[in-house]
């Protein structure tokens, strides 16, 4: 009854998962790249110049935050300047929310 | 292709086959994952990078640095002080630090002035950093000037701009001479900021401290160390924080993502009636479910951290500028070296595709038991 | 050769509600014979044929497939059995919707995995048989009522077992259509295969093809 058709072979249908895996398949290969890019470029050779600059000028710290004195130079700032202007300011810059005071200060 | 195989690529295209029914629907559940995974991988990405930039960079600080305490605040340190350290064991070299801030009403920025140690600086210049020289749109030639404590102006004359490449440590920096920068702080000769001590063997740090403390009492140590030590804790800090902001998103996606998977409507009840009806088994039904829960979460982990990816070490992070700069006027440049930490990786993969899958998983099971002679009834 | 010997099926077994819908029935099903089971509703047709194509088991009593003794096997083994010897029609067709002819069909053979042209192959075979050709990549739900019972009697056939169950399959066809389906029946027939049906419409146990015709009441066979 449903023995080999002597006709010829009708087209494949296209497979639901086809597409999908082929898709899964790339993403796998593009995470490889990535963990492969970041081993590439991620050394610190290539901070060389940044890096001769922290040695030259003797710099404690990232200028990430400039907006206050005690965010500025995390590593250098004391219990105190936070609240420098006012013995009662409250902390008002938005980074000094995130940025806890350095482990050695919250020390008892 | 072995048998297993095969039979789980059936298995695969008939669950994405069932899928593809509601294509809308669950590519827009697809895309919400995708964005929770992309807006968690991209924090922990960032700041992966930045702790390992900071950490890389800020080896090159000062192993030691010498503040001094004045009631409890930190003042200016005597130059007699370098010579009361004397000769210390393990102490390469030892200079006074001059550096302090001096806020710009003109941009209403924070900039760091500084005197370089072995950089020679002429009169009345200054050497900018990128930062600054965007800000203010200098270049060198161009002059720049500044009211100083004491009420008289100073122009300096932009001599340099500093690498743009070195930002992230130098985009707020102003360097002027010692004799400008004395002058337009008020310093008299004799005072420095603070002492910086180098010392070779890394073993010795500590003891140096100790001596310190003893030689000059009224001053503190900070050792390169804590200072690596804090960076590092800083960005676990804050990648804690954001991922605790997150948490709210990532809670409501869990409710939806849980209804979704296990709310199993009759019509999906009455299918694996069917599939098991035609000769499925228990297990075949389970594993058709499994792939659906792993395909769906896996195809979001892979899309959204690759998108943060892109994200951070292409695109510059720029969703999260604007958390960063906080109030800054100035704010760095920057490219994060890339740097992918497989715990995290692997922590990340584990916290978004484990649970969706069994979330997809576990109520087939008792759909699955169910007598395949249900669909007779 | 299916072999009966006693069979009884309880509900709700030691419950207030318990109800025994096939009570002591023993039965021989002969190779390639048409076999239907009539009677009104409620009388265990559909009870005693899901018992006999594996999809339940019996409360008490035994059931033979040639030489092997279904009652005892475990799940597994007895849908392994149901894959490979028995194709069921159900009464509302169960096509599964949203997905196509072509993939309605080869379901039942997934579990088994042959390679995909072959399968592809063999399913494009089957619907050219039953004029469905040219439906293989339309989803089910477009299907007018014959071609889904087309359909569903393809899927039957996939993985071409021994013997064919059809539970009330003219139940949602019309006369023309039910005759139609008969004598599709007959020729399965002549291909070989034992078909067991249910039904409580003249039309099939009056058909040509028809062996034998098996009356049940109230759990029990009454004639044939």
């Amino acid at each position: 009854m449903q023995g080999s058709s002597p006709t010829a072979r009708p087209p494949r249908p296209r497979r639901a998962g086809t597409l999908p895996l082929l898709l899964l398949g790339m993403g796998l290969l593009l995470f490889a790249a990535t963990v492969l890019d970041a081993a590439r470029r991620g050394n610190a050779a290539d901070l060389a110049g940044p890096r001769g600059l922290v040695a030259e000028l003797g710099l404690t710290d990232l200028a990430l935050f400039t907006e206050a004195r005690y965010t500025r130079h995390l590593s250098q700032a004391d219990r105190h300047t936070a609240f420098q202007d006012h013995p009662l300011a409250l902390d008002h810059f938005p980074s000094g929310s995130l940025v806890p005071p350095p482990q050695r200060l919250r020390r008892p | 292709m072995s048998h297993f195989l095969r039979r789980q690529r059936y298995l695969i295209d008939f669950t994405l086959a069932s899928l593809g029914r509601r294509k809308g629907k669950n590519l827009g559940l697809l895309g919400v994952y995708t964005l929770i995974v992309f807006l968690l991988a991209s924090v922990m990405l960032f700041s992966q990078a930045l702790r390992q930039e900071a950490g890389l960079l800020l080896q090159e600080a000062p192993e030691v640095v010498v503040q001094r305490m004045v009631a409890g605040r930190h003042d200016l340190i005597p130059a007699a002080y370098l010579e009361r350290i004397g000769t210390l064991r393990g102490v390469a070299a030892k200079y006074g630090r001059l550096w302090g801030y001096f806020y710009d009403p003109a941009v209403q920025a924070n900039y760091t002035l500084m005197v370089p140690r072995t950089r020679e600086i002429a009169g009345g210049e200054m050497i900018v950093g990128a930062g600054i020289a965007r800000t203010r749109g200098l270049g060198p030639g161009d002059f720049l000037s500044f009211r100083s404590g004491g009420g008289s102006t100073f122009s300096f004359r932009v001599a340099a701009v500093l690498a743009a490449d070195a930002e992230l440590v130098s985009a707020d920096l102003l360097l002027v001479n010692e004799a400008d920068f004395r002058a337009f702080f008020g310093i008299e000769t004799g005072m420095y900021t603070d002492i910086a001590l180098e010392v070779r063997n890394p073993r010795e740090v500590r003891k140096v401290a100790e001596k310190l403390s003893v030689l000059l009492p009224d001053t503190r140590p900070i050792l390169r160390e804590e200072i690596l030590r804090t960076y590092d804790a800083l960005f676990q800090w804050r990648q804690g924080i954001v991922f605790v902001l997150l948490t709210g998103s990532l809670l409501a996606f869990v409710i939806f993502a849980w209804d979704k998977a296990s709310g199993l409507s009759a019509e999906e009840k009455r299918e694996i009636g069917i599939l098991k009806a035609i000769g499925w088994e228990t297990a075949d039904v389970i594993r058709m479910k499994f792939w659906e829960g792993a395909l769906v979460s896996l195809g979001a982990f892979l899309l959204g951290y690759l998108a943060a990816y892109v994200h951070v070490f292409f695109a510059d992070a720029a969703l999260f500028a604007p958390v960063l700069k906080g109030w800054a006027v100035l704010y760095p440049q920057f490219r994060p070296q890339p740097f992918v930490d497989g715990l995290q990786v692997a922590t990340l993969f584990f916290f978004t595709v484990f649970p969706y899958t069994v979330a997809t998983v576990v109520p087939i099971w008792r759909a699955a038991t169910t007598d395949p002679d249900a669909v007779m009834r | 050769m299916i072999n009966l010997n006693d069979i009884s099926k309880a509900f709700n077994q030691g419950r207030p509600n318990e109800f025994w819908a096939v009570r002591g029935v023993s039965l021989d099903i002969e190779d390639n014979r048409v076999t239907v089971l009539r009677g009104p509703s409620g009388s265990g047709k559909t009870t005693l044929l899901s018992m006999i194509g594996c999809l339940s088991r019996p409360t008490s009593g035994r059931i033979l497939l040639g030489e092997r003794n279904l009652s005892g096997l475990p799940e597994r083994f007895l849908t392994g059995i149901r894959r490979e010897t028995f194709g069921f029609i159900f009464q509302r067709f169960n096509l599964i919707a949203g997905l196509t002819v072509l993939d309605n069909v080869m379901l039942p053979a997934y579990p088994l995995a042959p390679s995909h042209p072959e399968l592809v192959q063999r399913a494009t075979a089957l619907l050219e048989q039953f004029g469905m050709a040219g439906k293989a990549a339309s989803p089910v739900e477009w299907l007018s009522g014959g071609e889904a019972q087309r359909t569903a009697i393809c899927r039957a056939l996939i993985n071409s077992p021994q013997i064919l169950i059809a539970d009330e399959p003219t139940a949602n066809l019309d006369t023309r259509l039910s005759q139609e389906f008969m004598a599709i029946i007959g020729e399965l027939k002549a291909a070989g295969r034992t078909v067991i049906l249910t039904s409580h419409d003249p039309v099939v146990s009056e058909a040509p093809c028809v062996d034998r015709v098996v009356t049940l009441r109230d759990g029990q066979v009454q004639g044939g």
